[in-house]
């Protein structure tokens, strides 16, 4: 059920996140959805991508600090009020959200990945409100 | 003008008596005073009777700022701590400063040498001296004050920061003479720019600039943008603080108050004594030091000794500039800082690795220092808040260790430079101006 993403530590200078994608699709590997967030003097790359064990590994040979954290994805109709529905059901269980970030492939709906504190609580309580939290082997064949 | 003629242009012959008696007297307080002079003069077999001139100083075991740290903080102390009335101290190199005490006739001497020097860059019982140099156990603010006020100047004792303050009372108080360190008073004067406060403000005649060193160009821009005469002097906690030497009006090397501190110059390498106009490491023996006497303390300031009588009618010795140090310690806003002390911080942080890189530099004319460490535990990498509480956790450390603020930053495992010899930790942008 959980998506393996992977992060990745960048400095900020020039072209390094070039060499993290340069790598990746030397590799083969695909990308379904990126993120990055930053400081003044570094980010964090946070990628999630068809086959996250190769990657890993990928990046790791090549020097990277390269981690992996578990996340979801959620996938919401795309319409108004279709996203704040699934949050609100997490804000009412009181699980917090790190971070989320859009898948960018057309897919039907919208997809979104959810960083949260409690996965599994999470998972629980959108499924029980219906709402559509996709499994790992379809969000990777995206 | 010359505060103490009689002392200050004496002829030679005179003076190497004066000191001579002194150092017997010197060496003797110290040998009976403080075990660890006792225990390095009984290791070669030498007593103080040994010393029967100047030159005999030479067989005398050099004293260095780790015998300083081992013996932190009283054993150095050649009088009982009742006898003390002030205690100073500098940055050590893991944490531990080094201490200096004082006895009231050691104050009476530290006021005497910084009148000398005071007068001889032209300071004037008419003046008003505002002293922008931090107090504290920092040297620099208690020794000129003293100094200035046995001149009979106005002292004005603004401390450092809080710059806008400063530069009011500057000008409401008709300051004459700024005292400081370069940089600092570099800064004020970019922040009155700043405010548009017209040079016609500020009385400053006369800057007296110590705490750490600056280059030619640097003391010239100093000159014009406040309109002053920009006087270099130079001391060190370990001796006394500012007072052992300073430039007269001609600025042409600093004199040096040879009645108390007695100048050498060494070949680092070897510990071999070097002549006039060789440059080598300053050693300093104090004469008549009372609390913490110091014999033959490498100061590992690099620089020369010029023994030509100066203009100024002044016969004592001229140290130049200091043209560096023995050791990787750089001074950053006048604060001495040891790549060691940094090393310690990191060594005992988690979750980075031991390489690290520093990097000085000069923004305007304000020092900022940066450390890079590469950052080793990738569990941490999706986590920014404790990638974030890293950085200001070191920094925090820094700042307990240092005393200035570092900016942290972290960079990627293996992307700083390695070392296999003597390691370039530091990357010092200022000597680039």
């Amino acid at each position: 059920m959980f998506i393996k993403q992977i992060s990745v530590f960048v400095e900020n200078k020039s072209g390094r996140l070039a060499d993290v994608t340069r790598n990746l699709g030397d590799n083969g590997i695909d990308l379904i959805a990126i993120s990055i967030s930053d400081t003044t003097d570094f980010g964090i790359f946070r990628l999630i991508v068809d086959l996250p064990e190769k990657a890993e590994e990928v990046l790791l040979k090549n020097g990277f600090t390269v981690s992996s954290t578990d996340v979801i994805a959620v996938s919401v109709k795309d319409e108004p009020g279709s996203l704040a529905r699934a949050l609100t059901v997490l804000a009412d269980e009181m699980i917090d959200i790190e971070y989320m970030y859009a898948v960018g492939k057309n897919t039907k709906g919208a997809v979104v990945i959810l960083k949260v504190n409690d996965i599994e609580k999470a998972v629980k309580v959108l499924e029980e409100k219906g709402i559509d939290v996709l499994p790992a082997e379809k969000v990777y064949s995206l | 003008m010359i505060w103490n003629e009689e002392i200050e242009c004496i002829n030679r012959k005179e003076l190497e008596e004066i000191q001579l008696k002194h150092l017997k007297n010197a060496v003797e307080r110290a040998y009976n005073n403080v075990p660890f002079y006792r225990e390095r003069f009984d290791k070669i077999g030498l007593r103080p009777e040994h010393i029967k001139t100047l030159k005999d100083i030479e067989k005398i075991p050099f004293t260095t700022k780790d015998d300083l740290r081992d013996n932190y903080p009283y054993k150095m102390f050649a009088c009982p701590l009742k006898k003390i009335v002030r205690l100073h101290a500098s940055s050590g190199t893991t944490g531990k400063p080094i201490v200096a005490g004082y006895t009231r006739k050691d104050l009476d001497i530290w006021s005497e040498c910084v009148a000398r020097i005071i007068v001889a860059a032209g300071g004037r019982e008419d003046d008003l001296a505002q002293i922008v140099f931090g107090y504290g156990m920092f040297t620099g603010g208690f020794g000129l004050h003293y100094g200035l006020e046995k001149v009979g100047i106005t002292v004005i004792p603004s401390s450092s920061g809080n710059s806008e303050r400063q530069l009011m009372l500057m000008q409401d108080f008709g300051a004459t003479i700024v005292v400081g360190t370069p940089s600092y008073v570099m800064y004020l004067s970019e922040i009155a720019e700043e405010l548009g406060i017209p040079k016609k403000n500020f009385k400053l005649r006369l800057g007296l600039f110590g705490g750490e060193g600056h280059t030619e160009s640097m003391g010239k821009e100093l000159e014009e943008r406040w309109g002053i005469l920009a006087t270099s002097n130079y001391g060190l906690t370990e001796v006394i603080g500012p007072g052992v030497s300073g430039e007269c009006i001609y600025q042409d090397g600093m004199h040096f108050c040879e009645d108390h501190f007695y100048p050498e110059i060494i070949d680092p390498e070897t510990g071999e004594t070097k002549g006039y106009g060789e440059e080598g490491e300053l050693v300093i023996t104090t004469l008549t030091k009372e609390g913490t006497p110091m014999l033959r303390y490498r100061t590992k300031d690099i620089t020369v000794l010029n023994p030509e009588p100066c203009k100024c009618g002044r016969t004592s010795l001229r140290m130049g500039k200091v043209l560096g140090r023995t050791d990787d310690m750089i001074i950053v806003k006048g604060v001495n800082v040891f790549p060691s002390q940094i090393e310690s911080v990191l060594l005992e942080t988690e979750h980075i690795g031991p390489h690290y890189q520093i990097v000085v530099r000069r923004e305007g004319y304000m020092d900022s220092l940066e450390v890079m460490v590469e950052l080793a535990n990738r569990e941490l990498v999706d986590n920014f808040r404790a990638l974030e509480s890293l950085e200001e956790n070191i920094r925090h450390k820094l700042r307990t260790v240092l005393q200035i603020d570092a900016k942290v930053r972290l960079v990627e495992p293996k992307t700083l430079e390695r070392f296999t010899g003597k390691a370039k930790r530091v990357i010092d942008l200022r000597k680039q101006e």
